[in-house]
């Protein structure tokens, strides 16, 4: 009884607590599963930050999906806008004679460029945002091979310096050889955890965030509420787009190297993160620290995965696939029978 | 928003209309945007190079009479995506979601299929009639279409994210039914469905999308079917209320879904004989939700018009002949449709209709509109 009361009174944010607490659970309960049984990597702090690492740059992009799937809509062009980033940052640093800080403008300027036609398009010619993020997807999947179709390396000195600066943590664990080896994250792991916990601010306590839940939670009552609803699409659409730009950096960072295949099929990973930290297509439900765990499960049901043995890339996908369906199935199943109580 | 996608004609009063009035009727018609890009397409090609429309009859390595020219290349390799769009719009104008498994699926499709006509040794000969083996390989496509249709029609989960679980697993599924081999069939019969019959100049994948064309059509004239599944989309609550079972009308949409797929599918393995995981049928998803939407559809579901998505199909392959055409890279070649992309769908916008309207109100060749967009 004291339960529905509370449900009751905190309405608005009861079913993204809800999703919250579940995707925590799992993730926790995954990770020491794999720590009990798979002991060896799993127990060492390195491979935690390792996790960060490579996970970065989806964290990033993950968090600008979960913008704009809670005010309702959704950006398919992430992955390749990832890809363009890269490979027009990899050559404007080994062709066009740039710097690391003119590489890091043209990052956001891609971004910024993207965002607004994009938020503009969908906003306030109201067209549906699948289909112009569709477009975007093509647009920066042809830009990127127009820019460069080949792999390269970036041999940029600057960049090799800022790729390799690794931060080192008071933890660590010791090697074979006896040695202590403390456990390093790379710059692109501080990137993305400032951007989760400004976004969780800007989410919870601005009138940005607020107004963002409105907009996706009904988009009429928001209007009534005098929430310009186009203006807060646009900020959405835009912020994805610029996190975007700037998880392609942190990308870039990471592998160092231009290619028309980087970071694909992030756009489908990026929404399954926030699926399974459970912000929902829908609109008006979603909670940026979930959408957080969500990259983390993804990467740790992956990792399991490959340290049980079975190396054939197709178990990877079947496996990610069967977490994905498991998650839904719980989520939907508990909020059916949360609604169903509620009535 | 719906009031754009109306299928029906207006009214047409007895009276002359002024030339502002016909051309806003025409501009309202849903037909209106795919025709209009056809015929763009048409007058580009027909200006920069005539040449585009000759056909001509040749004779292939087997020696058979066979028709060649790029008209007949867009209607062949047109064929995958206009099959796949009738089942892409049932299930977007059902469900106000699109399937975007269906690339993966056809990877499973075609993958059965093998399975079944080479064995597990992927031996050269074959080891069933192929149409067991279709038969089969439709069984499947429909059980993943069900499966699709479960997770949608009864859990409620939103159709994008309930197929993002097949789009993620499909193409590792079908490396994993053959064992990650690629079995080659030899048996020429196989790539009749989808090169030529012998003796036939048309290539066979153009009759194939013309039978499933005129068989929704008829479907879709002589059931309810049409009806049921505008009525779910529209407000599922109250076609509840007059004796649907909005559940239902969305699980079979994606049921025939799969069914299409299933066809899809045998035309694209029969067109190699043989089949790629990860390489068959990509981003022809995207494709296929691009020729509803070119269409006109609406894509949170309601009101549909098969035709304009039929229509949508055949201008996305026009579009991509014409780039191969002028030696655009294949790979750049999504960055130029891109933008033809962009620019037809902001001339469908309602905001776009409703600013021109207003214009030519003001200029006072129409009577004013009562209604606004």
């Amino acid at each position: 009884m004291k339960e529905d009361k509370t449900l009751q009174k905190k309405h608005s944010m009861s079913d993204t607590n809800t999703l919250l607490t579940i995707t925590i659970v799992v993730f926790v309960l995954m990770y020491l599963f794999a720590m009990v049984f798979l002991k060896g990597a799993f127990l060492k702090p390195q491979s935690f930050c390792n996790l960060l690492n490579e996970n970065a740059a989806l964290i990033i992009l993950a968090c600008g999906m979960s913008l704009v799937m809670i005010t309702g809509g959704i950006d398919i062009s992430v992955g390749y806008l990832t890809a363009l980033v890269c490979m027009s940052c990899a050559v404007h640093l080994d062709y066009g004679g740039g710097s690391v800080g003119t590489a890091m403008l043209l990052a956001l300027g891609i971004g910024v460029a993207f965002g607004v036609v994009q938020g503009f398009l969908v906003a306030y010619l109201e067209i549906q945002p699948f289909i112009i993020t569709l477009a975007g997807m093509f647009f920066a999947k042809g830009m990127t091979t127009i820019v460069n179709n080949t792999q390269f390396n970036v041999a940029h000195e600057g960049f090799q310096a800022l790729k390799a600066t690794r931060i080192y943590l008071p933890v660590g664990s010791v090697n074979r050889l006896g040695v202590y080896v403390p456990a390093y994250v790379e710059i692109g792991v501080i990137v993305a955890l400032v951007v989760v916990v400004a976004l969780f601010i800007v989410l919870r306590w601005t009138r940005l965030g607020r107004s963002l839940y409105a907009v996706g939670g009904n988009n009429q009552s928001a209007n009534m509420l005098g929430i310009n609803v186009k203006r807060n699409k646009f900020y959405a659409h835009l912020l994805c787009s610029i996190l975007a730009s700037i998880g392609g950096f942190v990308y870039f960072l990471h592998v160092g190297s231009g290619s028309p295949s980087h970071a694909s099929g992030y756009e489908m990973n990026a929404i399954a993160s926030s699926i399974i930290g459970g912000t929902l297509l829908t609109g008006g439900v979603g909670n940026i620290a979930g959408t957080f765990f969500g990259v983390l499960s993804l990467g740790t049901i992956k990792n399991i995965v490959s340290s049980i043995g079975l190396d054939e890339a197709w178990w990877t996908n079947i496996t990610v696939a069967a977490m994905i369906c498991l998650f839904l199935v719980i989520q939907s199943v508990v909020l059916m029978r949360k609604h169903k109580k509620k009535v | 928003m719906s009031t754009e996608t109306t299928t029906k004609k207006t009214p047409v009063k007895k009276q002359s209309r002024s030339f502002g009035e016909i051309m806003k009727g025409l501009v309202r018609q849903q037909l209106f945007i795919p025709v209009a890009a056809l015929l763009a397409l048409v007058l580009f090609n027909l200006i920069a190079d005539p040449s585009f429309f000759a056909i001509k009859l040749g004779t292939n390595s087997a020696g058979d009479p066979v028709l060649t020219g790029y008209l007949i290349t867009i209607l062949d390799n047109a064929s995958e995506l206009v099959i796949l769009a009738i089942g892409m719009t049932l299930v977007t104008a059902a469900s106000g979601g699109q399937d975007i498994s269906v690339g993966a699926t056809i990877a499973i499709a075609g993958s059965v299929m093998l399975r079944i006509l080479c064995g597990a040794n992927a031996s050269s000969t074959l080891q069933a009639p192929i149409w067991v083996a279709f038969l089969v390989c439709c069984v499947v496509s429909m059980l993943f279409g069900a499966f699709n249709g479960i997770l949608v029609a009864y859990l409620k989960i939103q159709p994008m994210v309930a197929t993002l679980i097949l789009f993620t697993a499909g193409r590792s599924i079908a490396a994993w039914i053959n064992n990650n081999q690629l079995p080659i069939v030899s048996d020429p019969t196989f790539s009749y469905a989808g090169t030529f019959i012998p003796g036939c100049p048309v290539p066979t994948p153009i009759f194939i999308a013309i039978a499933c064309v005129a068989v929704i059509f008829l479907v879709l004239k002589f059931t309810n079917l049409g009806l049921y599944t505008q009525a779910v989309g529209i407000n599922a609550q109250s076609s509840r209320l007059n004796g649907i079972n909005p559940e239902k009308i969305k699980f079979l949409a994606y049921v025939i879904l799969g069914l299409c797929v299933a066809v899809a599918g045998y035309i694209k393995v029969s067109r190699f004989s043989t089949i790629n995981y990860s390489v068959v049928a990509k981003d022809i998803e995207m494709d296929a939700i691009l020729a509803v939407a070119l269409g006109g559809n609406a894509l949170g579901g309601g009101k549909f018009n098969m035709a304009a998505s039929v229509l949508g199909a055949y201008v996305i392959q026009f579009l991509t002949t014409t780039l191969f055409k002028f030696n655009v890279d294949s790979s750049a070649l999504p960055a130029y449709k891109a933008v033809v992309v962009i620019i037809l769908v902001v001339m469908s916008a309602p905001a776009v209709k409703a600013k021109i309207g207003s214009m030519r109100k003001k200029s006072g060749t129409a009577k004013p509109a009562k209604e606004a967009a």
